[in-house]
């Protein structure tokens, strides 16, 4: 089974839970932007949740998909149709016929999930198949798609074949077949007011207390040159008491560094290993999928809570993804 | 000698809801990069349960963690003690190996277009910038930026040279260059303010190579002059 590009969209890429191991040789991870998402795609068609699965942003690709396929699309809503009727989000499809994936407008958020049973059988590169834009290897040759590629596609799990015969008792017209049920976002659906919470991190203390106030008081912008590996924000300008001679080190999914500028940055999937500006506080991780879905000129708040209750947060997050899991396996058995 | 290394304690903390951050020290040091090195090599030789993977830098190293691997509400106290029982035994003493890697560079002309800035900026010639930046042994401090890259120690400051004032939007994977007290080598094409000096045909970086990274934390790069000729020859070796 495989599926023709008609046409790209902006910037789709193959990316899965990243690549991790190997930031000891400067290798950055990659991987998803909104890994929750791209985690309940998978899920919804039975597939290891570190399957690749298609990252799509803004404006999306024109796909060809072959019938028999089972597909998923979670995150962003792009106006996903599928031979030109709407797509259902959040749950799994099952192809009747061969169709025709287009997306249109952003209506919610910007970054959507493709994930097909059996995942995209393209060469694992350091154990991932996420695709490294800068170094050019992972992912499907280690790009964003083009027109004309043909994407092979892997076997189907036992648990897709399960989810597949459940969806062709449903007797419904057309040339897909979809149950009424669906796995919500609620991230996405509200993500106009946008509180993101954090928590210090370690040079807190050098911001100036004026600063922390605006910080922590004042509305930012996310500025057009945000791209995967950070998001670039503007407003009032964070400044530090005094001169802070740096020496490189560790930042993550979710450091907010200060740069000269005083324009805060929140580095995200494509971020480089270590960083040498000063970090003022750390996105907590279940919000992250909030960021990555601002589309250029959203406006965000930050809102302060400590690191165990963002601890607490996580758990609950992998709580409720254990649980949706267990719901799905009653669903199709 | 015992006593020696049961006076060392480094810092732990918890830095996010999956990492704790071990501290070595707080400059830049042959010494707390040392230390940095051998907490490393452990933890490549014995991962715990549950480890992800770890991010040196130049003074402290961070270990990730999946939290649901701890079985505690408070993973990261469980990390703490399996950490701070970890470096209790480590002996910190230990000289590693020195291991040194040559690097030929083609200096100057086309592919280091800015060597007779920087030979301009420090009032010496042109064949001793290529002199002085040969005759170094730098210490690889850490590999980050980007895949392959080393931050290299020890450059002579009779060869510092301020950034360019606009960074060139590409530089080519394997150009060596300058940048204040720096001296480095770029893996991959990327954007950068360095002021070039020269050219290695080697891949610093390379996926068909079983090590992938030519070098490592630790290692003790030299440089050595090769003509153009050289340098065509070795690249198409590669």
């Amino acid at each position: 089974m495989s599926i023709s590009v008609l046409n790209p969209g902006l910037q789709s890429t193959i990316q899965d839970l990243g690549r991790h191991g190997y930031q000891k040789y400067g290798v950055i991870v990659s991987g998803a932007m909104d890994v929750y998402a791209m985690r309940i795609a998978n899920i919804a068609v039975g597939n290891d949740e570190n399957e690749g699965v298609l990252e799509i942003t803004m404006i999306g690709p024109s796909l060809e998909l072959e019938k028999g396929a089972l597909i998923s699309i979670t995150g962003g809503n792009i106006s996903p149709t599928i031979n030109g009727k709407k797509f259902p989000m959040g749950r799994p499809v099952y192809l009747k016929e061969d169709c025709v994936l287009n997306f249109g407008a952003c209506i919610a958020g910007c970054r959507s999930y493709l994930a097909i049973a059996g995942g995209f059988a393209v060469p694992e590169v350091m154990e991932s198949k996420s695709t490294y834009l800068r170094a050019q290897f992972g992912g499907f040759n280690g790009r964003p798609l083009k027109k004309g590629d043909i994407l092979n596609i892997g076997t189907k799990s036992v648990a897709a074949i399960k989810i597949i015969e459940k969806l062709q008792e449903i007797t419904q017209k057309g040339e897909f077949a979809a149950p009424s049920w669906y796995i919500g976002d609620s991230t996405v659906e509200n993500i106009n007011s946008t509180i993101i919470r954090v928590f210090k991190d370690r040079q807190f203390d050098n911001i100036s207390d004026e600063s922390i106030n605006k910080f922590f008081n004042s509305e930012f912008n996310v500025d057009n040159k945000s791209d995967r590996m950070g998001y670039r924000l503007c407003g009032e300008k964070i400044e530090l008491k005094e001169r802070l001679e740096m020496i490189s080190e560790e930042v993550s999914v979710g450091t907010i560094q200060i740069p000269p500028d005083g324009n805060p940055i929140i580095l995200l999937a494509d971020r480089q290993t270590t960083g040498g500006y000063p970090k003022i506080a750390h996105v907590v991780s279940v919000d992250i999928q909030k960021i990555v879905q601002l589309k250029p000129n959203s406006k965000i708040k930050f809102k302060q809570i400590t690191l165990k209750e963002a601890e607490r947060l996580y758990f609950e997050r992998e709580k409720y993804i254990d649980e949706l899991k267990k719901a799905i396996r009653l669903t199709i058995l | 000698m015992d006593m020696e290394k049961s006076k060392f304690k480094a810092k732990i903390s918890q830095i996010s809801e999956t990492a704790a951050l071990v501290e070595f020290g707080r400059e830049i040091s042959e010494d707390i990069n040392k230390k940095v090195r051998t907490f490393c090599t452990y933890l490549d030789d014995k991962p715990f349960y549950g480890m992800v993977e770890y991010v040196p830098a130049f003074t402290s190293v961070s270990v990730i963690y999946n939290p649901l691997d701890m079985k505690s509400e408070s993973p990261y106290e469980v990390v703490k003690v399996i950490l701070d029982n970890i470096i209790s035994k480590l002996d910190f003493s230990l000289e590693d190996e020195e291991h040194i890697v040559e690097i030929p560079v083609c200096y100057g002309g086309e592919l280091g277009q800015d060597i007779e800035q920087v030979a301009k900026i420090n009032n010496i010639t042109v064949d001793e910038v290529i002199k002085i930046h040969s005759e170094g042994k730098y210490l690889v401090y850490m590999i980050g930026f980007a895949p392959g890259f080393p931050y290299l120690g020890g450059m002579s400051e009779k060869i510092a040279a301020p950034r360019r004032e606009s960074p060139r939007i590409a530089i080519p994977a394997g150009s060596v260059g300058i940048a204040g007290m720096q001296t480095g080598v770029y893996p991959i094409e990327t954007p950068g303010g360095w002021q070039l000096i020269g050219k290695t045909p080697l891949k610093l970086f390379d996926l068909k190579r079983n090590s992938k990274s030519l070098l490592k934390a630790g290692d003790i790069v030299k440089f050595y002059p090769i003509s153009y000729e050289e340098y065509v020859q070795l690249k198409e070796e590669e």
